[in-house]
């Protein structure tokens, strides 16, 4: 039992904001029993990059991801070249989650620039998993995974663009919504691949998640990319009867899936069918085979184009150099760390005179490919299920000196999020006392029946999201 | 598809990026492996397919063109390396 008697181990937000409507406890006591669990696990978790010493409003206290600006707060995006940054504004998301008075605990620990699937790729040292220390929460938003399921905040800001939401949220039990592309704002969230960043919620179960996203979601008129929203349902039924529900060969029967990770996905299908979904299988032939090579060559070529502003002239880090291309090549070279440097050179090559045609322009046609490819098994079915990835967390540095084995760790996130779908992990297991994710992909604008799948399988499962460790 | 040294080092030019010695090798090595997964995208037949720069098909997003406050120099200037009145400072070009 944490401070003022609140077991943040167990309390989902939902109930938090119980306590808070019956007078059980205040905002402040929430606020000082969640630093309370952060100052006594973050030694060793490092979940937080930077913690917040006052808390601002009186609501559900809230974990940021630190590539998420927020005003007056030191915001890193997990690179050495924002260290001294402090926004002077605040991200959409931000600003909506002061507008519901919830308070912000703290920034969260990222891979650099959110590339990454280990969060090893911190400036500021990898984030441990609340189920296994020696283990890897997942990447990029480990700091916001590992914090909601150690009981360090009630929920989080996670943001997504190949699996940074989903694979965290699979590694260490919680559930985690990539929404679909253009119904979160995007404004003062550090850019690593605008046509596919997303920021999404990251939550105890998908109740709360659907509480977080309907704050957060919506039109914001300094993202042109947003869109209005439908009202956002906070899901009730227990059954899943009319669904019909997709098993893409593909995404299910890659090699290399983990025998706990496919019997813990079977049983979770078992499940739903018991719930009332038709199951059936279809095929993703192109999907999966060409979404990683598809993503590694869109998403560094962004990052590429993004990671230019970072040149020692308006904020951040600077090398001393005699003159001024210099300067900008030096504070670069010191400052961003060795993935952000590969992605950069992988995203310029791609770009390059004589190159882009056969790289950027044929890598955006293979991405219409997979979305053709989705929107059809859409005419057949209203999700598609798959393991949220093929394995369970895998240990620290197990990956860490081999680019291409770390990029195919999101295998099976990527082809969704290249489609601009939204896509929910919820556990479904343990392998081996790890968690185990189940991803569930709607077409777009589906959130409200992603939920209702959630929620009903998630009542079913019944998956204990309190790691053993500290049970 | 190996890149060669002279290819990394033009691309580390283009993208202001200075590499050591030691950085031009092991990127090499790397760029070379990755470019060659990633060429996989050249395999499919794509005539006739149109690219698809963004997933949302959203055509003109206006905006209401009225004044609003905008930051003050001073939070402008808040995480500038280097200040000279309401000059960024940098080394001569």
């Amino acid at each position: 039992m944490g401070a003022h008697g609140i077991d943040t181990l167990r309390l989902s937000a939902e109930d938090a904001l119980g306590l808070l409507e019956r007078g059980e406890a205040t905002s402040r006591e929430l606020w000082e029993a969640y630093r309370a669990a952060i100052d006594a696990q973050n030694p060793e978790l490092n979940a937080f990059l930077t913690l917040v010493d006052e808390p601002e409003g009186d609501g559900i206290p809230i974990a940021i991801k630190d590539v998420i600006s927020t005003k007056g707060i030191r915001t890193t995006a997990g690179s050495k070249i924002l260290e001294p940054y402090v926004p002077v504004f605040d991200a959409t998301v931000a600003a909506r989650c002061k507008a519901a008075s919830m308070p912000c605990l703290g920034k969260t620990n990222t891979d650099e620039f959110a590339m990454g699937s280990s969060t090893e790729n911190s400036a500021y040292g990898p984030t441990h998993n609340p189920w296994d220390l020696d283990r890897v929460p997942g990447g990029s938003g480990g700091g916001s995974a590992a914090a909601v399921a150690a009981g360090l905040a009630p929920w989080a800001l996670g943001s997504d663009t190949g699996g940074s939401i989903k694979l965290p949220s699979a590694f260490c039990g919680n559930v985690g919504l990539r929404p679909t592309y253009g119904t979160v704002s995007r404004y003062g969230v550090v850019a690593f691949a605008s046509s596919l960043d997303q920021v999404g919620p990251v939550t105890r179960n998908v109740r709360d998640n659907a509480l977080l996203y309907r704050i957060i979601s919506g039109r914001d008129v300094h993202d042109s990319t947003t869109v209005d929203v439908p009202p956002v349902l906070l899901p009730e039924s227990e059954d899943l009867k009319g669904l019909r529900i997709g098993l893409p060969r593909q995404l299910n029967d890659l090699d290399g899936i983990e025998p706990g990770v496919k019997a813990a996905v079977a049983s979770a299908i078992a499940l739903a069918e018991s719930l009332g979904a038709e199951i059936d299988e279809c095929e993703l032939p192109l999907s999966v085979d060409y979404g990683l090579p598809c993503y590694y060559l869109i998403a560094p070529a962004e990052a590429s184009a993004n990671l230019a502003r970072f040149d020692g002239v308006r904020y951040g880090a600077r090398s001393d150099g005699p003159d001024f291309r210099e300067m900008v090549m030096r504070t670069r070279h010191d400052f961003l760390g060795d993935e952000s440097k590969r992605r950069i050179m992988i995203g310029t090559y791609a770009l390059s005179s004589g190159y882009y045609d056969a790289y950027y322009g044929t890598a955006q046609k293979v991405r219409t490919v997979i979305k053709r490819e989705h929107d059809a098994l859409f005419e057949k079915f209203d999700l598609l299920i798959s393991p949220t990835c093929a394995t369970t967390a895998f240990r620290l540095g197990e990956k860490s000196a081999d680019p291409l084995a770390m990029y195919l760790t999101d295998v099976l996130t990527i082809p969704s999020n290249m489609a601009g779908l939204p896509g929910l992990s919820i556990p479904c297991g343990l392998s081996d006392g790890l968690p185990v994710g189940l991803q569930l992909v709607g077409p777009q604008f589906s959130e409200n029946l992603l939920y209702r799948a959630g929620h009903a399988l998630e009542g079913a499962i019944g998956f204990d999201p309190v790691p053993g460790r500290l049970a | 598809m190996a890149i060669s040294r002279e290819e990394v080092l033009h691309v580390a030019r283009l993208a202001r990026l200075e590499l050591t010695e030691e950085e031009v090798g092991r990127f090499q090595e790397q760029l070379s492996a990755i470019l060659e997964a990633v060429s996989k995208v050249s395999e499919l037949d794509l005539t006739d397919v149109p690219a698809t720069s963004h997933p949302l098909q959203i055509a003109n997003a206006w905006a209401e063109d009225v004044p609003h406050t905008s930051l003050t120099l001073d939070e402008a200037f808040a995480n500038a390396p280097d200040r000279d009145g309401d000059y960024f400072r940098v080394p001569p070009a």
